[in-house]
């Protein structure tokens, strides 16, 4: 019932449902806490806890469904070494160092490559369906018949694995509280507790805010591992329009990079800005026609039944349909990279696969192709259009219910009807994505891209018992394969990690200017409210940290930001702890902001593998800033140096990835 | 009663329950990881949908529904180009719409519930 309907029937405003203590402390003791309770941190807190580790959770939702893999999975990247597999961890990470000219993070995509297919195996042993059990797609081609694995976009190499996962969280969830972890939902992190009350130094523990009761959590640890999500909400905030259409949750503040900022931890790549098309505007994701990811292989038809080909990146036309499939230079080592994994594009052309027509705009533009173009399934092959429809949109998040149960309940059936791809604007087609409208040719959604913390190889940040994992955290971005992957190594560092630290007492007057921050909004009166607050805090990203930067722009725009916070920050108000956990996360992206425009000041140089431009260093891929720019806070001010992109196998590390790997990462404990 | 309210929230309808099968257990409310719902303060009764842009789709609500009580429904401009054409025919059809065509009762694949 909406809240309207219920006031016109009742004649009252309901009050708050949840008893309200603000401030009340409650206090938590465990070896491994663990920030974050999406696919990572479930990992995390389960090969912890498996390891002997006592472990907390503190979850901004609800662990059950939460996070950005809550909904569920339809594939699998990473798994190389599956016993299908033709690419090694090696080929895998050379991919992306490749694919992002050295701007990503290649120890932990090696541990991922190493990892990946093991910790899948463990989603299997935890109840997820991996195989085609019932023979459903017995001949396909993409299937091996003796262990019933089946394979999607590139289905000669064989890394990544289409899966049944509708029910992965769940799944991990049960797995928790049969091991014990104990679980705090709806808890907003608030900060790190580091010993001594000071920066820089290890960490203890960390606060938060429950955003229902209003209560003060002190969370003890001996070691922490964060595994937040992505960063949403900074570049760009209308919830109203576009939260349906979007692939990151309200919940996606960048709150795991504040907290660690503040606590005096290294990140790289902040700088990095990437232009994603999914939000604003735009449709449901895979609501409507389109043939990327999840739809790749989706015939395109224009609306007197004329085929959009798919071409090869050398131009030429596909020919039989199962050559979408074939990644084109094998016998170089060539393979597809995957979708979604925190690169900007283009990638390498030795590691993608056939795309739909890149001219579609100009052929639509000259009268070639007629609009509406349709995405038309009663041309595929049957079991792909059954691999496509039943099993992807049926089992990956955020298609299962919006798209598949809805749909057919509408009677849908992907055997007999074709999807409207909305017209509009020919540009719209650039690409291949158009649910997400990112070919509209603006700036529509930008995001950190490939940015996070700086790690060790044991995924260990720069300041002791900070551990990280997950997606946006660890590598910039990433599916479940990545996210889970990290997790499961990060928990089991940690846990090792705990094993011979020690249990320290926060500092006092760290807990006291932390609740003073958190609650002052509950006692405000006249400021602006947490929505009005987030719109501004958008404004001066897109005013002053553009694609196009430059000194005088971004220090106006740090200006900006802290008189922003000091202002109307420092007296908008919260009415419940709903309206306090996002308000604190809107102080957690004002910390963003400056992060990322602290770290385009300090990169003098524009730089095309991140797509960087300063208009005051206009010379690009200058070679002395061929580095990263690791940046953190200081006593007061933000600290940058210079980082050899190869940093990962340079003193104190091993020379190669194999040994450090052995060094630091493949124990049993 | 006429009452002094804000604006009608965009989207509006977002979550629809079956007040013939829902049994007000709050399942969803549990589930949500936005808390996009309450509990009704009268018990036994369907929850309050009161932060309605904050519904990212994820669906989690209507998974967990025991009742299979409640339809997630994008917001209408979000429906209203996300149609599908019956090849045979030529007609079309969308979520939401009145005339519906025979529903299609084939499940998405995978054996575990």
């Amino acid at each position: 019932m909406l809240w309207y309907d219920y006031i016109k029937k009742t004649g009252k405003v309901p009050e708050w449902p949840y008893k309200v203590e603000y401030g009340k402390e409650k206090v938590v003791e465990s070896d491994v806490l663990v920030i974050g309770g999406g696919v990572a941190g479930c990992r995390a807190a389960i090969e912890a806890a498996r390891r002997g580790a006592s472990v907390a959770v503190a979850e901004r939702g609800s662990v059950k469904r939460g996070g950005q893999g809550g909904a569920g999975v339809d594939h699998w990247h990473g798994a190389v070494t599956n016993p299908c597999s033709k690419v090694t961890p090696e080929m895998y990470t050379q991919a992306f160092i490749e694919s992002s000219k050295g701007y990503t993070n290649p120890s932990a995509r090696y541990i991922i490559a190493k990892e990946g297919w093991d910790t899948l195996r463990e989603c299997e042993d935890m109840g997820v369906q991996i195989r085609d059990e019932d023979d459903i797609f017995k001949g396909a081609p993409f299937r091996d018949e003796e262990t019933k694995l089946l394979f999607a976009y590139d289905y000669e190499s064989r890394n990544c694995i289409r899966i049944f996962g509708h029910n992965i969280k769940p799944v991990l969830h049960k797995t928790m509280l049969e091991l014990g972890v104990s679980i705090y939902n709806r808890v907003c992190i608030t900060s790190l507790l580091t010993e001594g009350g000071k920066r820089g130094a290890r960490v203890i523990g960390a606060t938060g805010v429950n955003t229902r009761t209003g209560e003060f959590c002190v969370f003890k640890a001996k070691a922490v591992v964060i595994s937040t999500g992505r960063v949403g909400r900074l570049f760009n905030f209308s919830p109203e329009v576009n939260q349906f259409s979007s692939m990151l949750d309200m919940n996606l503040s960048g709150q795991g990079f504040s907290i660690g900022w503040r606590a005096g931890a290294e990140f790289l790549m902040m700088e990095s800005v990437g232009v994603r098309g999914a939000s604003e505007n735009n449709y449901v994701p895979y609501s409507t026609g389109n043939c990327s990811n999840t739809y790749f292989g989706t015939p395109i038809v224009d609306s007197e039944g004329r085929e959009v080909p798919y071409l090869k990146t050398d131009g030429s036309r596909v020919g039989e349909y199962g050559e979408i499939f074939e990644p084109e230079k094998p016998e170089e080592g060539g393979f597809y990279i995957g979708v979604g994994v925190g690169l900007h594009q283009p990638i390498a052309k030795k590691y993608r696969l056939p795309d739909i027509d890149p001219d579609i705009p100009n052929k639509i533009a000259r009268g070639e192709y007629k609009l509406p173009l349709y995405a038309d399934f009663t041309k595929m092959p049957e079991l792909e259009r059954r691999a496509l429809f039943g099993l992807m949109i049926g089992n990956e998040g955020k298609t299962r219910v919006p798209i598949y149960r809805n749909y057919t309940r509408w009677g849908f059936d992907p055997d007999k009807d074709m999807l409207l791809c909305p017209p509009g604007e020919p540009m719209n087609f650039r690409g291949s994505c158009w649910w997400s409208g990112g070919g509209k040719g603006v700036l529509n959604s930008m995001s950190i891209l490939g940015s996070g913390y700086l790690t060790d190889w044991r995924l260990q940040t720069t300041v002791e018992g900070l551990f990280v994992a997950g997606g946006q955290p660890v590598n910039g971005s990433g599916c479940h394969g990545e996210a889970q992957t990290t997790g499961r190594y990060a928990g089991r560092q940690a846990a090792k990690y705990s094993r011979t630290a020690h249990h320290a007492e926060p500092d006092p007057s760290q807990l006291e200017a932390e609740k003073e921050r958190c609650y002052a909004p509950v006692r405000a009166e006249g400021g602006i409210g947490w929505k009005e607050l987030n719109s501004a805090i958008v404004r001066i990203m897109e005013d002053y940290c553009s694609q196009h930067r430059s000194e005088n722009v971004l220090k106006l725009g740090i200006k900006r930001m802290r008189e922003l916070m000091a202002n109307e920050g420092s007296r908008a108000y919260a009415s419940n702890p709903h309206e306090l956990g996002r308000l604190i996360e809107c102080f957690g992206l004002a910390d963003v902001g400056e992060m990322i425009m602290e770290a385009s000041l300090a990169r003098r140089g524009s730089n095309s593998a991140l797509s960087f431009y300063r208009t005051d260093y206009p010379n690009l891929d200058e070679p002395e800033w061929d580095c990263f720019i690791s940046i953190k806070l200081g006593e007061n001010e933000a600290e940058t140096s210079k980082l050899p992109l190869d940093y990962y196998v340079r003193e104190p590390y091993a020379p190669t990835l194999q040994e450090n790997y052995s060094l630091y990462g493949a124990f049993d404990a | 009663m006429i009452y002094s309210v804000p604006n009608p929230p965009s989207p509006c309808k977002i979550l629809e329950f079956d007040p013939e099968k829902c049994t007000g257990c709050n399942i969803c409310v549990e589930t949500c990881p936005l808390d996009v719902m309450l509990p009704n303060p009268e018990k036994g009764r369907e929850p309050l949908v009161l932060y309605t842009e904050e519904c990212w789709a994820c669906g989690g609500c209507a998974e967990e529904c025991p009742n299979d009580a409640l339809t997630l429904i994008a917001p209408t401009k979000q429906r209203i180009s996300a149609i599908w054409i019956r090849k045979s025919t030529g007609e079309e059809f969308r979520v939401g719409m009145a005339k519906v065509p025979e529903p299609n009762t084939r499940p998405p694949l995978g054996n575990r519930r």
